[in-house]
């Protein structure tokens, strides 16, 4: 059994006992304990189902690379699925399930896959659910999501209680990893004067070497540490972090780091996790090296562990993971855990090393203790059902043969180091294969490199392969040299401490444990954990020819969990190119994507949630709009009124009722989200000659013309009223979301092709409130609030004049977008609000009623006015639109007018704009197709035609419509069959609707109405 | 405007007070400046109607309320009293018109929200939200960036250590009084710079 020992636990605060549960029951552990040493402390082995197979699972390592120990932490707003034991830290009132396993970890049904294992080998579901095809969707993938995924989601409706921020930063060298190889980097880098920041993704800075032992000038590297850091806090231009992991290194040394502040005493205030967005000069990755699992059958049981792991729990925590444990090693570092386990006073029946001649010096310093060593053994297959009871010993060589059997609760595999490479390769650093360690290192000829180049990522100590303190210091001196170096700065002169450890023999790689296994074995023996992919399994994907390692890690799944291969990467691969019969080398590693462990949703949303999720643009009215009953409807960005209901209105009786009062008395539209963009200089008529298809520099100034924009591919991207505003100053109106587009393409233009043209531009969208006074009584209005002169004949359609109304200063339109006598009054925005107010007091006589966006679109619907957008969809040109006259035939060029005249553009059978009129009255739905005989090669009925915009309209009583339709101008008259929302082919005639073509302009077609 | 009607604050002078305190300001006036800053005429009719030198780029010349920031290599933005901006506008655009110097001069004193931050660790509370380096020797007193919080464009003024404003459109005022007053919660203190 796993047990607290009495002594021991650099970390754990054995003064004090917190209370946590998991699966319900009540346990206890320490300050400082992880929740993984915590339940091995109460004997916890089992805190896991597997992913496919539902086996029994226990912890296997001590850090971010644990596959087994996820658990679902918290409850409510604060429960998270998939959480590492292994690096969540217990805290009082900690609440943890356990995942994947129905109805109890226990007794789970699942389980049963296990006796079917035999039937679900690699790429099982790509093989058996292929047929019938239908099935897939309906039936097994159904079945399998419910089957498959670890933890659950949690609930659609909870949202998290906690905040999360991020954090932007810039500094000449980041060194991550908080190990001595880090610290070291950084004090090198530091000490040439470059700014360093120093970011450690666990509590605790020092890394594995007080662990692993050896010295450091002499003294246990635990004292250096706790020097060095004393020192590092002393410079002004070194700043460090702890629980700040470096999640990915990116383009232009872009770094992400996640910290995890309150996740240890949740409830603090402040925010949970902070997202720091680093732009480094330099990085130094500082990441360590990750232990291997061994492949024996059995290496999966609960009580089988990472060597490494298990000193930890004995020296950082004080606990034991059992009480007699075997020690299987193919290197010298099995032995350290063994001596760990020795001086701890626990038993090691034996020491089991894979190499036909054993170890080195450790191992003599096993012997030394009086330790069993059994060189040139391994595990044929471990005992046990949901924990470890014993080992079966064969020879390494062999085929698995049981030689012995020992009893044990408790295996500690040590299968040689793996660099961790993940940060250096984000984007892009190659990896060498060192065959002395068997493990792929940086290749420092190929790092991942910058803007310049040159490198911008160096890889210091062991995760540079330098496992060891006697070379790793000097490594990693170096490599904080180099990145300050790069930076400019110059190198400092500073003493590389001796670091001394205890020489050891080679390691022999051992891929498959026993060598010759027989198949039984390797249908046993596990390379990842979480996905439950055997030796078996990467074995048959290898024979059908699945031989690209990237492919095999698809087929078989492969380090595609949420651990994403941390231990299963190297002896996944290993195994295939043994299959196949290739070097190591030859076959390669998959990619190493960011990030390095999952980040929280929460951290990558940061501030961007509820309220502020995204901005949402206010007009200077909008607050008047909330409380007078506005019912909004988006566009782009801004939030407008779609129309404001009374008590007891429906949408479509309040949009009628607007409607109405602006064909009969007076409306206000608050219109102040159209764009507003100034262009000025000697070139602006030339300019805007180009940007709009009509002239723009003959308009003489006071006066107003409608423009159609094209983009260079001759679709239709934005129309809008031009003012001339002086002899060399024009204001352009775009569209609600076309005003930041609009403005960007007239830079773009200007910036990047007529650059040396002289004009500037002006976006002046946000300056002005402007609100449309319409109606018949619209002038009587303006008349009451005086201060200039509004009349037909001073200010005539499509001019426009400054002065006062009411005492406010104002621009004032006569421009109309409805049909009725109108006029846009713009003014600063902060009056806006005050002249609204004075409208609506002026006018109470005429009851202006207030419309919103669909009575807009109604109003110009009935007048024939196209909308960008519903009209146009980017594959339409204005002369699709009947807006033939608003293209310029003497310009000798505009932006599409090439275009325009391909032929595919010029063909007469483009569908053009026609209005549409049911026979019945009534509405079409927009989008509504009109069907045309036969059908067409891919046996999809023919269409002639299609609905782009269709209303009731309370002014004729009816529904109208505009739609594009082949040769349509040309078919007045005619009538066409179109789909309603339910069309069913099996019965057109009770799912159409017949409607005749007609001109779009259904209101005032002489334009009587807005000319007086 | 004291004859005028009264113009309304974006936010109605909104406030928080938090690890820092957040005050809406009157934008007061604003005159967008757009030419050739090269240009010594230009230069010339600028600084006399400003009644400060050309400021340097990423800048501010002058004072919060009458000063030239510095908005992009053709731009600069002149503050000044609200009631002077329609008739400075006018002036300036009047006298580089008749030197035949090629500019655009506008009144866009109700174009912005206007912010002010005081307090401790502005720094760091402004590096939750831009991503310009917000660094001692990056951002100095005087400088000003143009940049975005989160999701949306502003300039960011450093007015004196431990005050800075920020100019971001009407239109997302609402948006970016949220941001800041998020970004400056107690609690949430950080001593980063």
């Amino acid at each position: 059994m796993s047990l607290r020992l009495s002594t021991g636990g650099r970390f754990t605060d054995r003064s004090r006992e917190i209370r946590f549960s998991f699966d319900g029951t009540t346990l206890t552990g320490h300050p400082g304990d992880t929740l993984a040493s915590a339940l091995l402390a109460n004997d916890r082995l089992l805190v896991g189902r597997s992913f496919k197979y539902h086996r029994p699972r226990g912890i296997v390592a001590s850090g971010a690379e644990e596959p087994n120990a996820l658990v679902g932490l918290g409850q409510g707003p604060r429960f998270e699925p998939n959480q590492r034991a292994t690096t969540t830290e217990l805290f009082d009132g900690l609440v943890a399930e356990s995942q994947n396993r129905w109805p109890s970890l226990d007794r789970d049904i699942g389980a049963v896959n296990v006796a079917l294992s035999r039937f679900l080998p690699a790429g099982f579901y790509y093989k058996t659910f292929l047929w019938p095809r239908a099935f897939w969707k309906h039936v097994y993938e159904p079945v399998i999501r419910r089957a498959a995924g670890l933890g659950r989601a949690p609930h659609p409706e909870s949202r998290d209680a906690d905040s999360y921020e991020h954090f932007h930063v810039f500094t000449d060298v980041l060194v991550i990893g908080g190990g001595v190889a880090g610290l070291m980097a950084a004090k090198s880098a530091a000490a040439t004067g470059a700014e360093v920041l120093l970011i450690e993704q666990s509590p605790h800075w020092g890394g594995r070497a007080p662990v692993d032992g050896g010295t450091i000038e002499g003294e246990a590297p635990e004292a250096w540490v706790h020097r060095t850091l004393a020192e590092l806090d002393a410079l002004p231009n070194l700043r460090r972090v702890a629980r700040l992991m470096g999640a990915g290194v990116h383009d232009h040394g872009y770094v992400l780091g996640y910290e995890r502040l309150t996740d240890h005493a949740p409830g603090q205030p402040g925010p949970r996790h902070r997202l720091w967005r680093i732009r480094a000069r330099q990085i130094v990755t500082a990441t360590g090296a990750i232990e291997r699992p061994l492949s024996f059958a059995g290496n999966d049981l609960p009580g089988v562990m990472l060597a490494s792991a298990m000193r930890d729990y004995v020296v950082n925590y004080g606990v034991a993971p059992g009480q007699r444990t075997v020690i299987v090693t193919n290197n010298d570092d099995g032995y350290r855990t063994a001596l760990a386990l020795h001086r701890a006073g626990l038993d090691v029946p034996a020491i089991l090393d894979a190499r036909p001649m054993g170890g080195g010096a450790l191992a003599a310093e096993a012997r030394e203790a009086g330790l069993r060593i059994e060189p040139g053994r391994a595990v044929a297959k471990v005992l046990g059902g949901k924990r470890v009871t014993g080992v079966a010993t064969c020879l390494a060589e062999g085929t698995g043969a049981v030689l012995e059997e020992i009893a044990c609760d408790a295996v500690a595999m040590a299968g040689g180091w793996s660099p961790v490479v993940h940060l250096w390769s984000h984007c892009g650093g190659k990896l060498t294969w060192d065959a002395a360690g068997a493990f792929f290192r940086p290749d420092p000829a190929r790092p991942a490199t910058g803007a310049d180049g040159a490198a911008m990522v160096h890889a210091a100590g062991a995760a540079n392969g330098e496992l060891h303190l006697s070379t790793l210091l000097q490594d990693a001196a170096t490599a904080g040299k180099n990145a300050a170096a790069a930076c400019g700065f110059t190198a400092a002169d500073i003493s590389v401490p001796q670091g001394e450890d205890t020489p050891e023999a080679p390691l022999d790689p051992i891929w498959i444990m026993p060598r010759k296994a027989t198949p039984d074995l390797r249908m046993k023996a596990f390379l990842d954990y979480q996905n439950d992919v055997k030796l078996s399994d990467v074995q048959l994907a290898a024979r059908e020819g699945y031989e690209s390692v990237e492919h095999a890690k698809r087929y078989t799944t492969l380090g595609m969990a949420t651990d994403q291969g941390k231990l299963s990467n190297i002896n996944g691969l290993a195994v295939l190119s043994d299959t196949l019969g290739q070097a190591i080398p030859q076959v390669g590693t998959t990619t190493f994507r960011p990030p390095y462990t999952p980040i929280s949703m929460g951290a990558i949303a940061g501030e961007a949630r509820g309220e502020i999720f995204q901005p949402l643009r206010r007009t200077p009215l909008h607050s008047w709009h909330e409380a007078n009953g506005a019912d909004w409807e988006p566009v782009g960005q801004w939030r407008r009124p779609y129309c404001y209901r009374r008590t007891g209105e429906d949408r479509h009786a309040a949009v009628a009722r607007e409607v109405t009062a602006a064909r009969t008395s007076l409306g206000l539209l608050d219109a102040s989200t159209l764009g507003k963009i100034v262009v000025k200089g000697p070139d602006a008529g030339r300019f805007l000659d180009m940007l709009y298809t009509n002239m723009m520099s003959t308009l003489p100034v006071g006066k107003c013309r409608y423009g159609l924009m094209c983009s260079e591919n001759g679709f239709l991207i934005d129309d809008g009223v031009v003012a001339r505003l002086a002899e060399d100053t024009w204001l352009c109106h775009t569209t609600t979301g076309g005003a930041d587009r609009i403005h960007a393409h007239m830079e773009d233009w200007l910036q990047c092709e007529w650059w040396d043209w002289q004009v500037y531009t002006a976006n002046v969208t946000e300056e002005f409130a402007q609100i449309a006074v319409v109606g018949p009584k619209a002038r009587a209005l303006l008349e009451k609030l005086g201060g200039m002169d509004v009349s037909r004949e001073a200010l005539p359609f499509m001019t426009w004049a400054e002065g006062t109304l009411g005492g406010f200063p104002v621009r004032v339109f006569r421009i109309s977008f409805s049909g009725e006598l109108s006029y846009e009054v713009a003014l600063p925005a902060n009056l806006g609000r005050a002249f609204w107010d004075r409208l609506l007091k002026e006018g109470a006589q005429w009851q202006p009623t207030h419309y919103g966006t669909e009575a807009l679109h109604v109003l110009r619907a009935e007048k024939g006015f196209i909308m960008i957008g519903d009209e146009t969809d980017g594959t339409v040109i204005p002369q699709d639109l009947g807006l033939g006259w608003a293209i310029s035939k003497k310009k000798a060029d505009y932006l599409g007018k090439r275009a325009q005249e391909r032929s595919f553009m010029a063909s007469p059978e483009r569908w053009q704009l026609v209005g549409l009129e049911t026979l019945d009255g009534s509405v079409l739905p927009t989008g509504a197709l009109a069907l045309a005989p036969g059908k067409n090669a891919n046996g999809q009925r023919n269409t002639q035609g299609r609905v782009t915009s269709s209303y009731r309209s309370p002014t004729l009583g009816r529904g109208i419509a505009m739609g594009l339709v082949r040769h349509g101008p040309d078919r007045m008259g005619e009538e066409l069959v179109f789909t309603t929302e339910d069309y069913d082919a099996a019965d057109e005639a009770a799912t159409t609707v017949k409607a005749r073509i007609v001109s779009p302009v259904f209101y005032d077609p002489e334009g009587k109405k807005n000319d007086v | 405007m004291s004859d005028g009607p009264f113009p309304a604050l974006p936010l109605q002078g909104a406030r928080f007070e938090g690890a820092v305190l957040v005050e809406e300001l009157a934008p007061g006036g604003q005159v967008s400046i757009r030419g050739d800053l090269a240009d010594t005429t230009f230069a010339e009719a600028v600084t006399a109607q400003a009644g400060c030198a050309m400021p340097g780029i990423w800048q501010i010349s002058g004072t919060p309320e009458r000063g030239l920031l510095w908005m992009s290599p053709d731009e600069l933005l002149l503050l000044l009293p609200r009631a002077e901006a329609a008739e400075a506008a006018r002036a300036l655009q009047a006298r580089l018109d008749a030197a035949a110097v090629h500019a655009l001069v506008l009144d866009v004193s109700d174009a912005r929200a206007r912010f002010r931050l005081t307090g401790p660790h502005l720094r760091e509370v402004m590096a939750r939200l831009t991503p310009a380096d917000m660094a001692p020797g990056a951002f100095p007193v005087g400088h000003l960036r143009r940049t975005r919080l989160a999701q949306v464009a502003a300039a960011v003024v450093h007015v004196a250590e431990g005050d800075m404003q920020v100019l971001c459109f009407r239109s997302v005022a609402d948006y970016t009084f949220r941001l800041l007053s998020g970004a400056a919660a107690p609690g949430a203190e950080l001593a980063y710079f």
